[in-house]
C-alpha cells in the first residue's frame, strides 16, 4: 500500500450544517500537505474524516488507492499527532511510544528497537521512564511526535500540533518535523492556522474556508497568486484596494491608471491586490504612470529589519508599504508626501 | 493569606461544632464513662482479652469482614457498568439512571427493607415468578439469612460506589480513548489499557468507601439477616441494650473506629484524585 491520500467529494453535515463541502484532495505518496483556514473552517473534520473517527455523508476516502470511508480507524494504520497531544497518564515515555506497537503485538525486541529508534529520532534518548506530567509543553509534543511515527507509517495526521508551544519552540520542532518527514518519505497531512507555519514546511497548501477548499497550491504560488481576497488577506498582509473599469483602462484611487499582469475584472468594479513588500515608497510627486499613485504618510513603523508605512492615497484608500530596511534605505515621516509605485507582475486584479 | 485562611475556619465552624457535639463528645463521654470503670490497668487489660478474643467477637468480627467483602465486590461488579453507562449517558437517560441510583436515599432504610421482604420472602414477588415459570421447585431462601443481608447491603451501598467511579470517568479524556483507537486499538484493548487503568483510583476508593461503610451496618443486617449473620454493630447494640456491658461495647467501638479510621486514611490518598501518580 502506498502512502497516497485521496478525498473524493467529501462532505460532512452536523445537522442542518454543511461543516465540510465537497472536498476533494489527490496527495502524493511523501507529500508534506498543510490544511490552512481560520477555526471553523472544517480542517479539523476533514482529518477526522481521514482518521476515520468521523464518517462523511457523502464521498469517498481512499488510502494508497484503496476505498477507506467505512473502514475504522483502527483498520487504516495512519499515525497520528493530535491537538492536546493525547499522551496517556498513567503510561511512561516509553509505553507511551510503544503503544501502536503493543497493540499491534509487536514482538518485545521489536517494540524496544523501534521506540529507541523514535525516541533518539526526536531526541529524547533518556526520558523512557518519564511521566507526560515530568515532561515540558516541547518535551511532550516530542513524545506525541515519536509516538505517531514508531510504527513507520506511510501517512501521518498532525492537528495543530505545535499549537501550544512559544515561537522559539515552534520554530525548532518545525525544522525536526520537516526532517522527520523527509527522512522517512512520509505523507504528512498537516493543520494549522499559523500560515508562517504552513508557508515554512508545506510543499503544497489548501486554504479552506466555510468547509470548502478556497485555493490550493504550492505555497508561492498561494501566497502571491491568491485567486480570491480571502485567501489574499488571509494568507499575510495584502494591500486590496477597490478600482473600476473605465473603457479598457482599471483606474484606482484618483482615477490613477493601474495594469496588473494577472487577474481581470468580472464586473466594472473590483479590487486590486499587491502585497506590502512589493510596493515602492519614493519621496516627492510623480507624474500620472499606470501603478504610480502619489500620497502622504499616515505613520510609519520600525519593525526592525523592516519599514512599515501607512500610506493614504486618494478616495481614502491606505496602502501599507514594508520597505527592508537595508543599507542607505531613505526614511519616511509621517506627513511626507510620496510616491508609491509597484510592478505590474506583482499585482492582480480580483473579481470582488 | 492569612485572612482567607480565617474565612475559612470560620466557615467550617458551624459544621465542626456540629460534630463535636454530637459524635466527639458523646463517642468520648461513652468510652471515657465505659473504660474509667476499671480499677487498674491489668483488670483492664483482662477484660479486654476476654471481649476481644472471645470466640463469639471473632466470630463477628468474620462475619462483618466476610459480608463487607462480598457486598464490596458485588458492589464492585455491578457498580463499575452502571458507572460507565451514566458517565455516557446524556439527557433523560442520564437522569433516569441517576434516579434509579440515588433513589435509595429517598427512602427510610426501614420502609426499603420491608419493601424487600415483599420481593424476597418465601411467598415473595421472586420466589412466585420463579415458581411460576417452573425454574424452582421449592421457594429459595433469600430472606434472614446471608444472601437477604447482601442482597439489601449491595443495594444500599451502590450509589456510593456508582458515585465515585462516576467521578473517576468523568474526569477520563475521551480524547486519549479516540487516540487509542486512531493508534490501532481494538475497543476492548482501549477499554483494558486506558479506561480501566485512569479509572482504578475511583475503583479503590470507591472500594473502601463501600468497605468502611459496609463493616458498619446495622440496620440491614438486623432486618434482613438470620441468626448467624451477626455484624460488629449489631454485636454493640446488644452489649448495650441487652447485657449492659458497656466495657465491652466501648472496646468493640474502638476496634471498628480504628479500623474505620486506618481504611479512612488509605481512601482518603485515592479519593478526589484526577489521574494516577
Ligand atoms: N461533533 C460536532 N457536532 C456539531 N458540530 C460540529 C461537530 N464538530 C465540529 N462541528 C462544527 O463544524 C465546524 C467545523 O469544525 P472543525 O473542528 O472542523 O473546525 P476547524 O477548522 O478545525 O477549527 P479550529 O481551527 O478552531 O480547530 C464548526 O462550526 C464546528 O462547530
Ligand atoms: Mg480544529
Amino acid at each position: 500500500m502506498s502512502g497516497s491520500v485521496d478525498l473524493d467529494a467529501v462532505t460532512k453535515r452536523y445537522g442542518s450544517e454543511t461543516v465540510v463541502a465537497g472536498v476533494s484532495l489527490v496527495i502524493p505518496e511523501g507529500e508534506f500537505f498543510t490544511l490552512l483556514g481560520p477555526s471553523g473552517s472544517g480542517k479539523t473534520t476533514t482529518l477526522s474524516m481521514l482518521a476515520g473517527f468521523v464518517v462523511p455523508d457523502e464521498g469517498r476516502v481512499l488510502l494508497g488507492g484503496q476505498d477507506m470511508t467505512r473502514v475504522p480507524p483502527r483498520g487504516r494504520g495512519l499515525g497520528m499527532v493530535f491537538q492536546n497531544y493525547a499522551i496517556f497518564p498513567h503510561l511512561n515515555v516509553a509505553e507511551n511510544v510503544a503503544f501502536p506497537l503493543t497493540v499491534k503485538g509487536a514482538s518485545k525486541a521489536e517494540i524496544k528497537a523501534r521506540v529507541a529508534e523514535a525516541l533518539a529520532m526526536v531526541k529524547l534518548t533518556g526520558f523512557e521512564t518519564r511521566y507526560a506530567r515530568q515532561l515540558s509543553g516541547g518535551q511532550q509534543q516530542r513524545v506525541a511526535l515519536a509516538r505517531a511515527i514508531v510504527g513507520h507509517p506511510k501517512v501521518v495526521l498532525m492537528d495543530e500540533p505545535l499549537g501550544a508551544l512559544d515561537k522559539n519552540l515552534r520554530y525548532h520542532m518545525q525544522v525536526e518535523i520537516k526532517e522527520i518527514q523527509q527522512r522517512l518519505g512520509m505523507t504528512v497531512i498537516y493543520v494549522t492556522h499559523d500560515q508562517e507555519e504552513a508557508l515554512t514546511m508545506s510543499d503544497r497548501i489548501a486554504i479552506m474556508n466555510h468547509g470548502r477548499i478556497a485555493q490550493m497550491g504550492p505555497p508561492r504560488e498561494v501566497y502571491e497568486n491568491p485567486e480570491s481576497s480571502f485567501v489574499a488577506s488571509f494568507l499575510g498582509e495584502a494591500n486590496l484596494v477597490k478600482v473600476r473599469r473605465d473603457g479598457e483602462t482599471v483606474r484606482g484611487p484618483g482615477g490613477a491608471p493601474l495594469v496588473a499582469a494577472r487577474g481581470a475584472l468580472s464586473a466594472n468594479e473590483g479590487l486590486v491586490f499587491v502585497r506590502p513588500e512589493k510596493v515602492k515608497v519614493a519621496a516627492g510627486t510623480a507624474e500620472l504612470r499606470p501603478n504610480h499613485l502619489p500620497g502622504q504618510v499616515l505613520h510609519a513603523s520600525f519593525l526592525g529589519n523592516i519599514m512599515r508605512y501607512a500610506v493614504s492615497a486618494a478616495d481614502g484608500a491606505t496602502f501599507f508599504c514594508d520597505v527592508a530596511n537595508g543599507a542607505g534605505t531613505e526614511i519616511h515621516r509621517a506627513g511626507d508626501a510620496v510616491t508609491l509605485s509597484w510592478r505590474a507582475e506583482d499585482s492582480r486584479l480580483l473579481g470582488s | 493569606m492569612p485572612l482567607g485562611r480565617l474565612a475559612g475556619w470560620l466557615m467550617l465552624a458551624p459544621a465542626l461544632a456540629l460534630l463535636f457535639g454530637v459524635f466527639l463528645l458523646p463517642i468520648g463521654w461513652f468510652l471515657a464513662g465505659s473504660l474509667t470503670d476499671f480499677a487498674s490497668f491489668a483488670e483492664f487489660w483482662e477484660e479486654a482479652q476476654d471481649v476481644l478474643f472471645s470466640g463469639t467477637i471473632l466470630r463477628v468480627l468474620l462475619n462483618t469482614n466476610g459480608i463487607g467483602a462480598a457486598v464490596t465486590l458485588l458492589v464492585l461488579v455491578i457498580g463499575y457498568p452502571v458507572s460507565y453507562a451514566l458517565s455516557r449517558a446524556k439527557g433523560l437517560v442520564f437522569t433516569a439512571i441517576l434516579l434509579c441510583i440515588v433513589l435509595p436515599y429517598f427512602t427510610s432504610t426501614i420502609v426499603r427493607t420491608y419493601a424487600w421482604m415483599v420481593l424476597l420472602g418465601r411467598t415473595g414477588l421472586i420466589n412466585q415468578i420463579l415458581l411460576g415459570l417452573g425454574l424452582i421447585d421449592a421457594p429459595l431462601e433469600l430472606m434472614y439469612n446471608r444472601t437477604g443481608v447482601i442482597i439489601g447491603m449491595t443495594y444500599v451501598l451502590l450509589p456510593y460506589m456508582v458515585l465515585t467511579l462516576f467521578a473517576a470517568m468523568k474526569a477520563v479524556d475521551p480524547r486519549l480513548l479516540q487516540a487509542a483507537e486512531g493508534m490501532g486499538a481494538s475497543p476492548a484493548t482501549v477499554f483494558f489499557r486506558v479506561f480501566m487503568p485512569l479509572t482504578l483510583h475511583g475503583v479503590i476508593a470507591g472500594v473502601l468507601i463501600t468497605f468502611i461503610l459496609a463493616i458498619g451496618f446495622f440496620v440491614t443486617p438486623a432486618l434482613m439477616g438470620g441468626p448467624d449473620d451477626i455484624m460488629i454493630a449489631m454485636l454493640i447494640e446488644r452489649e448495650v441494650e441487652l447485657t449492659q456491658n458497656w466495657p465491652a461495647a466501648a472496646m468493640m467501638t474502638i476496634v471498628l473506629l480504628v479500623v474505620t479510621l486506618l481504611l479512612y486514611a488509605v481512601y482518603s490518598r485515592f479519593a478526589d484524585r484526577e489521574a494516577p501518580r
